[in-house]
């Protein structure tokens, strides 16, 4: 005989027929008669979702995992996210208990399915899970108990979400990121747009920026979202080797093409055949193998070197460099047919002095890398230390401000990263006085020439800010130096050498 | 003879190898009798950690582990040790080594009765 019971939960309500003898779902789903529900909505829901198929089919289209459990833990139903999460087969699984199947920290300690509930309400917990491919996996862990009437539990709705322990500035570091790559500025934002669309042609891409800015993960990024992610990325930096090298490096050799030649090599175009092939650092490459470049990006067929075969590949080029090609043509050290020929799509990387937006982003981001990887918990960055990062130039760019954070991290004794983790170069080093300035010269060598925007010249010194920033701390603790030494976050002897230096009494 | 490591729940094989405290070690002396001589002691961990479990399987030098849910760090490191690691293995720990002394257990089984058969 089958026992109706009219579930609650939060706010919807449904309707579940539990056999009494086997306890077994027997599959029917009724909308439950609400007052805000009118009877055309119920007729509606009703057509969609007649049993538990519908349901099923229903759960399977969220983006969340889900299980529905009896109230002894035990699994009646789970989605194809909850499959996906966990690496499980549904097939394999129904009337399991859920800790068995889930393998959740939060189910082994404390799970309110196996120690009872205290409270008879929802609860939500980062919580992590090893999947059947051995990864553990971040997860924000929901179980919901489902109650009648009575107030009685009669079943539990479990929700999965991946990322779940990940602290709100990973979670908004995935949301402004492509791949390895993070920004919330609308430079970034631009180039994050286009990758998809100029991931799915074959054409040659220019990438162009200054030195750390990422022109490498973005190659790498735009090789994994194209079709031909399966196949090899190949990158060769073309200043790091001897010219004569770099030869036989790209384009290969036969056997005896020089001395110490004693067997055939493919050179990398080859081994990039199907895949990209990323050239870093283009406007080092010397001007015999541009030539044998343009000559490649013509007809895709490779001669190596001491060869008269020619070997057809299928690669994709994509080059990057930190130089002003425009201006090494000028020069003649670039070839103008190699440039127009590279120069199909080309992606341009801001420094980040221009996205100070990103800064502030990126600060959180390394910092939560590097607290992960050195195991160390932090708060965060102190007010000081925050704004001397956003006011810094960062010559070396994104790469530049992730060496700061994990030298920071490393070097942090407290719970907070303060001035005195920061490497010293930074206090010493030129501070930003616009919160953006204008491209860099290299880049834009005209429109540079041209602008009228000032930089304003450094108004004070590192020095001079210390300095106020002392009289500041001793004024608002009324003169104590212990407390104004807790203030900025310096040693008590720290403030005393400090006060002496800038001739403080 | 042939050493193994089981981490424990209960009586079950614990759900994570990286949060189990109690661990049966198993050592079994094949016999060329029908019966192998298998003697059983459990070991507590002060604090769940997969490291002491590592620890633990190296010095005792392991040759099997049993287990449910492992990290591929420690799966592959106790492999790189030379163990062999059954895993993805859920049940109650008697039926697990009655099948494991029969040479028939394999990664994924469940030896679970399922409530909805």
């Amino acid at each position: 005989m089958a026992n109706m019971v009219n579930l609650r939960f939060k706010t919807c309500f449904i309707t579940i027929h539990f056999d009494a003898k086997s306890n077994h779902e027997t599959g029917n789903f009724e909308p439950h008669r609400h007052n805000a529900m009118t009877d055309q909505i119920q007729t509606a829901l009703a057509a969609i979702l007649p049993d538990t198929n519908s349901v099923s089919g229903l759960l399977d289209e969220l983006p969340l995992g889900v299980a529905v459990l009896d109230r002894h833990g035990k699994l009646l139903l789970v989605n194809k996210a909850y499959e996906t999460l966990t690496g499980v087969d549904h097939t394999r699984i129904t009337g399991l208990g859920c800790l068995h199947v889930l393998r959740c920290d939060f189910c082994i300690k404390s799970c309110p399915v196996m120690t009872g509930w205290n409270k008879v309400q929802a609860v939500s917990v980062d919580a992590n899970i090893i999947n059947r491919e051995r990864r553990k996996i971040p997860v924000r862990l929901t179980i919901s108990p489902l109650v009648n009437d009575d107030g009685d539990v009669m079943g539990i709705v479990e929700t999965i979400a991946s990322g779940g322990s990940q602290s709100s500035t990973e979670a908004i570091s995935a949301i402004f990121s492509l791949g390895d790559l993070v920004g919330k500025s609308p430079q970034m934002q631009k180039v994050f747009a286009m990758v998809p669309s100029i991931a799915q042609t074959d054409s040659s891409v220019l990438i162009t920026g200054e030195t750390g800015t990422g022109k490498d993960m973005l190659a790498e990024e735009i090789h994994n979202a194209s079709d031909r992610n399966k196949g090899p990325f190949i990158k060769v930096n073309c200043g790091a080797l001897p010219d004569t090298l770099l030869e036989s490096e790209l384009f290969g050799h036969n056997k005896g093409a020089f001395t110490g030649a004693d067997s055939n090599k493919p050179g990398r175009f080859r081994m990039a055949h199907g895949g990209t092939l990323f050239l870093t650092e283009i406007g080092d490459l010397p001007l015999p193998l541009q030539v044998k470049l343009l000559s490649f990006l013509d007809d895709k067929v490779v001669y190596p070197l001491g060869g008269t075969k020619g070997f057809h590949t299928d690669v994709r080029v994509i080059v990057a460099t930190h130089r002003n090609l425009e201006e090494m043509v000028h020069q003649k050290l670039f070839r103008q047919d190699l440039l127009y020929r590279l120069n199909v799509i080309r992606l341009h990387l801001s420094p980040l002095r221009e996205r100070v937006e990103d800064i502030i982003l990126l600060q959180d981001h390394f910092l939560n890398m590097f607290q992960t990887r050195f195991g160390k918990k932090l708060e965060g960055l102190s007010r000081n230390a925050r704004t001397l990062l956003q006011n810094y130039t960062y010559p070396g760019n994104v790469r530049e401000l992730r060496n700061i954070i994990e030298y920071a991290v490393n070097f942090c004794d407290g719970t907070q990263v303060r001035m005195r983790h920061l490497p010293g170069y930074i206090l010493h080093a030129p501070q930003q006085t616009t919160k953006a300035k204008p491209a860099l010269p290299t880049e834009l060598p005209d429109l540079t020439a041209t602008q009228s925007i000032p930089i304003h010249p450094i108004q004070e010194s590192w020095e001079d800010v210390q300095r106020k920033m002392i009289l500041d701390a001793l004024l608002k603790t009324g003169g104590k130096k212990q407390k104004a030494a807790e203030l900025m976050g310096w040693g008590r002897s720290t403030l005393w050498r400090k006060m002496k230096h800038f001739g403080i009494e | 003879m042939d050493k193994i490591l089981i981490p424990l729940l209960d009586n079950d094989i614990a759900p994570r190898f990286d949060m189990a405290t109690d661990v049966l070690i198993v050592s079994v002396t094949r016999g060329t009798e029908a019966a192998d001589k298998v003697d059983k002691k459990v070991i507590v961990l002060d604090h769940a950690s997969p490291e002491a479990m590592c620890r633990l399987a190296i010095n005792e030098n392991i040759q099997t582990i049993i287990c449910a849910g492992i990290e591929d760090e420690y799966h592959n490191y106790l492999q790189w040790k030379g163990a062999k690691i059954l895993d993805d293995i859920c049940g109650p720990v008697d039926d697990v080594l009655k099948s494991y002394l029969a040479e028939t257990l394999s990664r994924g089984e469940c030896f679970y009765p399922r409530a909805f058969d």
